[in-house]
Parts: C-alpha cells; structure tokens; sequence
C-alpha cells in the first residue's frame, strides 16, 4: 500500500514536471514576439551558447575525426578495403556522430551554464524583481535563451561534421598516406546531401530545442537555493544527455524507416 | 481618506501551512505604513499577495480599486507598473551595471529616447545619492548601496505605492540611517503611498504613520506607532521590546527535559 | 564586457562561418552538384543489370573520371535498365561505337561505368545511345557458376573414389 502511494505519488509529480515545462513553453515560444526588443536578446544569447561553446566543439570534433580515421583505417585495412575510410567517416559523423556528440557538449558547456544562470537569477530574486517591473520573465529571459540554443545547436553540428571530416582527412591523408583524390571521390560517390547531411541537422535541430527546453525549465523550476540550483544543473545535464541518446533512437528509425 | 490598497479577510494556505487567517488591512494613500512581526509570519507573502504574484485561498485584495485576482495577466501588468517592490536583496540584473538596471523598466516600458532615459536615470540615480556610482556592477556595490540602486529602479517609472520587504536587515548603522532617511523622503517628496514589512522595530516605526503586527497569521495590534509601542497586551509588548520569553516560548515544543534525559538513560 | 555592436558582429562571423562550411559539406562531402546544371551532354545505355550502380556513381574513360551518371530506369517493356549519364564537354571526341561497361573499382569498391573507346569517326553527342554494353558482373551469379563447376568436378572425383574402393 504504501509502495502503491510512493508510486502514485511519484507519478503525479512527474506529470507535474512535465506540465509545468508544457506550459513554460507555451508562455515563452507561442507569443507573438516583440522584433525590435528580442532581436539583440537571441543574438546575445546565440553568442553566449553558441560562440562560446565553438572552442569546445572544434577540439573534440578534430579529435573524434582523427580517431574514428584511425580506428576506420585499421579495421578496413584488414579487408584491403582502406579506400572507404571515406565513406565510413563521412557517414559515421555526418548521421550519428554530429549531431549526438554535438549535442551532448552543448549540454555539457551551454545547458548547464543556462540552467545556473536561471537558476541563480531566481536565486537572487531577479525574476520575481522582472515580473513586479511587468515584464514576463519567460519573454525576457526565457524565450531568447530557447530560440538561441535553437540556432545555435545544427551551426554547431555544421562546425562539427566539417571539422571532424577534416580531422579524418588529416590522418587518413597527411598521415597515412592515403590518395586524396579516392579519399573525396570516395566520399562524394556515397554521402547524400539529403539524407546525410540534412537528416543530421534535422536531428540536431530537435536536439537543440529539447535540450535548451530542458535545461531552462530545470533552471526557471530549481529550489532557489545553492544545493536547489547545483542539483538542477545536475539534473539538466543527465535529463539532456539521457533525451539525445533516447531521441537519437527514435529520429534514427524514424529517417531509416523511409521517413 | 480613501484607501490605495484594500486587504480583506486574507486567507492563505503555503501546502497544508496556513499563513493567513483573517486579515485586514488598509493602506491610506500617501501614507507610510509598516506591517511588522517576528520572522515566518509571511511579510512576505503578503506583499506578493498585492503584487499579484501569489493567489489568496480565500477574501480578497483591492489595489487601486481593482481586484488584483481577478485581473487578467495583461490588467495585471498594467497595475504592476504603477506599484515599485523592493525586494530583500534587491534583486539587482548582475549582468547589467547601475546605470542600465535602471534604466531596464524605462527601457521596457516606454519608447523614450536614448537621451531622456539617460536624464531620467541619473535624476533617479541622484535622489539616492549613487549618480557617481552608474557604470558599476552590481558586484561592486554594497549591501546598502545595492539597495538603493534597487530603489532607484522601483521608482523609474514614478509608481504610486511601493513596497520594502525587510530594507533595513543585514545592514550597518549609517546605512540603515540611510535609507530610513530616504523611504521617508522619497515618500513625501514624489506623493507614493509606502509599505514596509520589517521587523526592525525601532527604525520602522520612527517613519511609519500606522503599524500593523501580525503574528500566527492574525492581527495582534494596530495604530499609530506611538500606541503601538506602548500598547501593554503581552504579545504584541514581546515582539516590540524583543523578550526573549513570553506568549512566543523559547523552546521549541518538545516533551519535558526529565523524560528527553531519562528515556536516552533507558535505551543504553 | 563586450559591446552589443561587437556581439553582433562575432554571431554573424559565428553564422557566416557555419554557413561556408555547410557548402563544404554539400559540395565537398556529399558531391552535390544538382544545384547547378552541370556543363555536358548526356548519352544513354541500356543494359540487362546494373548491380551497385546507383545515380552520381563515376563515369570513366581509362580509369579517368570524364563523368557521372544521372538517372537510372527500368524500361517497362524490355526489363532492363536505361541508364542516363553526363559526360563533360571537355571530351566532345568518343566514338560513338565505343562500348560501355559496368566494373566493380576493387574488391568491395563501387560500381562504375567504363567506356572503351572504338574507332568510329561519329562522336557520342547529346541524346545518342551506347549500343554496345556489358552487364555488370554479379558476384553470386559467378560464385554460383563456380560452385556448380567445382560440384560438377567434385563428383567425378567422387566416382573415382568409389571405384578405388
């Protein structure tokens, strides 16, 4: 019985949660915004999440590209197939590895910075000081920082793939001495610029929108209390990392499936 | 004399904790008026009662002759940019320095040009004594000074009431002199009706025309400072002259120390 | 603190950045080419079976890529598959009897279309047909004739064995 209340119990907080962040969503996206004034809001908030993530995501993009050139090279050499170092690399970033890693470091570096900094401005009563000025927190604060990670997220992902096929060209070619002309050729004979490179930035896309979604509830909804804003920003990441990798799933079936 | 703010019959509920039960309050326009009572009593809530931002479980609160719950969210704002709310910490943007936090409402709220904000703000800037101090941040500033740049701001739009939620905690002398000077002045000199919600007795009252006390979410007392103060119901005389006993008990609600003592002895 | 004019400026660079590269990756990455008309003419071949062959797979003449092909269809009729192919203007000069055929580049590699020059003094122009094609070769189909071969092998050593017993 009592297990049967924790469970009930749970579940309407649950429901809860998501209702809330239903209705922050509504309130913040489905309005018509104010052009003149939200304008310089979203490119200030597309130069905080996206400007500032770009160091982070064209390291570890040159990186995961030299790897996976260097991983592609050794297994395929083994079948004399090393020619399709390419291909391989090319596909792997451009349909998973984009978009996912991309997203995951956004989270990482962008979301949870976002989910602080809600957090604290709550913290510190600078929402409750905004709503008796009369001005909507979740049109002021909100609604940028969701359009922002909107943007931000597929130029990212864009940065990303180039940077990580770069990586792969620089093992793959300058290092093992591959053939340039078969490494492009290769490539460009089986990457489809619709359903590779656009399906990819579709995801990222919807990554984008679902973890800023995420992390601005979690900071716009945490205790306003410096344990209350740590355990939300904790809670940002792992709720955005565990929703990319979920919905990764599912976009993946859903494009395979002749979507 | 008619009255900017109507509170009757409050109740409110925080989960299964009642706030309020019963409370009427009336604040005369032009008046400064101090709703004072020991911590946890809801000072607060009770200010984002009129502001607005709670909803009461039952009565009603008029501001300006309208219903402040019945209002629709954009009534809502128009009649919060007639109020000004200083909050505790004042809840200064700390991304923007002194000058731009007060200029943010002007800048939200009016179409203004660039050069008549500009006056405006340092004007405001000027009534608390921080013109000099516009291109700081507000990491820079003091506890005292942080509060009067919020007060700046809560006044930018020249609102017709403003609230103070615990202005004088946390500060050093000269700086509460400061601002018990200021909230009176600011009161008479631009016509607003003044709310604040203390517990510092003594300086709350050296400004105030009425006092309220509540405490247990009722009434304990009003009435002009003076009668206040000396009012002798056990209650009210401890909360005023800070006893460290009386109706509100030192120990918190326990079983008596021999059985506490003795039950431990038991066990071991 | 940087000025909102400056802000502005890096988010354009930011975006103008994510932009270029997005071209590289549609034009150096994935050979995108349809948005622009390539300069050519194209030829067309028929032939039984095309195996991997799929639309932009390279067209070459002596292991040189002269082309791409565009579209691929299976005729309604006939069953076999019409294959349309680009071919730069730069090489004006291909007999028109020369021959096409379906080549596998490796092992594993793609499939290609290989065009052997004849000795015809027509050249292919825009809209001519390569009568002369070779069907790709289909590596079950030839595993599969060389395991019936070696079956066929097999039992006559079979026989042999049972004799010897």
């Amino acid at each position: 019985m009592e297990a049967l209340t924790t469970l009930g119990r749970t579940g309407i907080n649950i429901l809860r949660q998501y209702g809330k962040s239903g209705i922050l969503l509504y309130r913040a996206i489905f309005r018509v915004p104010n052009i003149r004034k939200g304008f310089p809001l979203v490119v200030q908030e597309v130069y905080d999440e996206g400007v500032s993530s770009l160091l982070i995501i064209l390291v570890s993009s040159l990186f995961i590209g030299m790897v996976v050139a260097l991983q592609g090279h050794h297994t395929l050499a083994k079948f004399g197939a090393s020619q399709q170092l390419g291909p391989l690399v090319a596909l792997s970033v451009l349909r998973e590895l984009g978009p996912v890693v991309t997203a995951l470091l956004f989270a990482g570096r962008a979301g949870s910075a976002l989910t602080a900094e809600i957090g604290l401005m709550k913290a510190t009563e600078q929402i409750s000081s905004m709503e008796m000025m009369a001005v909507d927190p979740l049109q002021r604060v909100i609604a940028p920082r969701l359009w922002g990670g909107i943007i931000s997220m597929p130029l990212l992902t864009i940065i990303f793939n180039a940077t990580a096929i770069y990586g792969a060209y620089l093992v793959g070619v300058k290092w093992l001495g591959m053939d340039a002309g078969a490494f492009w050729s290769n490539m460009q004979a089986s990457v489809s610029f619709h359903s590779d490179v656009v399906n990819g930035l579709i995801k990222s896309l919807v990554f984008g929108f679902v973890v800023t979604w995420i992390c601005v509830h979690q900071g716009y909804d945490a205790e306003p209390t410096a344990a209350g804003i740590s355990s939300a920003t904790t809670r940002a990441v792992v709720y955005s990392s565990l929703a990319i990798l979920g919905l990764d799933f599912v976009l993946t079936t859903m494009m395979i499936g002749g979507w | 004399m008619d009255n900017l703010v109507n509170i009757r019959d409050l109740h409110f509920k925080h989960n299964s904790h009642i706030v309020f039960r019963g409370v009427n309050i009336d604040i005369p326009r032009g008046q400064v008026v101090s709703i004072m009572g020991p911590s946890g009593t809801g000072k607060t809530t009770l200010l984002r009662l009129i502001g607005g931002q709670l909803q009461p479980t039952a009565g009603h609160i008029q501001v300006a002759d309208k219903n402040i719950h019945r209002l629709t969210r954009k009534e809502l704002y128009q009649l919060r940019k007639r109020m000004g709310f200083l909050f505790q910490s004042g809840g200064l943007f700390t991304h923007l320095n002194v000058f731009e936090n007060v200029a943010f409402p002007l800048r939200e709220h009016t179409k203004l040009s660039e050069a008549m904000i500009r006056n405006l703000v340092l004007m405001k800037l000027e009534m608390v004594g921080l013109r000099g101090a516009r291109d700081l941040m507000p990491a820079e500033l003091s506890g005292g000074m942080a509060r009067r740049v919020a007060l700046a701001r809560a006044i930018a739009l020249d609102p017709e009431l403003i609230m103070y939620d615990e202005p004088f905690s946390g500060q050093d002398p000269i700086s509460m002199g400061v601002l018990v000077k200021l909230i009176r002045t600011l009161n008479d000199a631009l016509g607003l009706t003044t709310i604040i919600v203390s517990h510092d007795v003594q300086e709350t009252l050296s400004i105030a025309d009425y006092a309220y006390v509540i405490a247990d979410g009722k009434l304990i007392g009003q009435g002009c400072p003076k009668s206040v103060y000396e009012d002798t119901s056990s209650q009210l005389n401890q909360f005023l002259h800070g006893l460290p006993d009386g109706p509100v008990p030192f120990h918190y609600s326990a079983d008596s120390l021999e059985q506490d003592l003795m039950g431990e002895s038991w066990k071991h | 603190m940087l000025s909102q004019r400056s802000i502005e400026s890096i988010v354009g660079l930011f975006l103008v950045f994510a932009i270029l590269l997005l071209m590289v990756l549609a034009f150096k990455v994935s050979g995108l080419t349809s948005f622009f008309k390539t300069e050519g003419y194209t030829v067309t071949a028929i032939f039984d079976e095309i195996g991997q062959l799929r639309v932009r797979s390279a067209v070459k003449m002596g292991g040189v890529t002269i082309g791409e092909v565009t579209a691929i269809n299976l005729d309604p009729k006939s069953y076999k598959a019409i294959v349309q192919m680009r071919i730069r203007s730069a090489m004006s000069d291909i007999p028109s009897d020369s021959s096409a055929s379906i080549l596998t580049a490796g092992l594993l590699g793609d499939n290609y279309i290989a065009i052997t020059p004849m000795y015809s003094t027509i050249f292919l122009k825009e809209g001519s047909q390569i009568d002369e094609t070779h069907s790709a070769m289909i590596l079950e189909k030839l595993i599969g004739q060389l395991l019936f071969k070696i079956g066929n092998s097999g039992k006559s050593t079979d026989t042999a064995k049972g004799a010897k017993q």
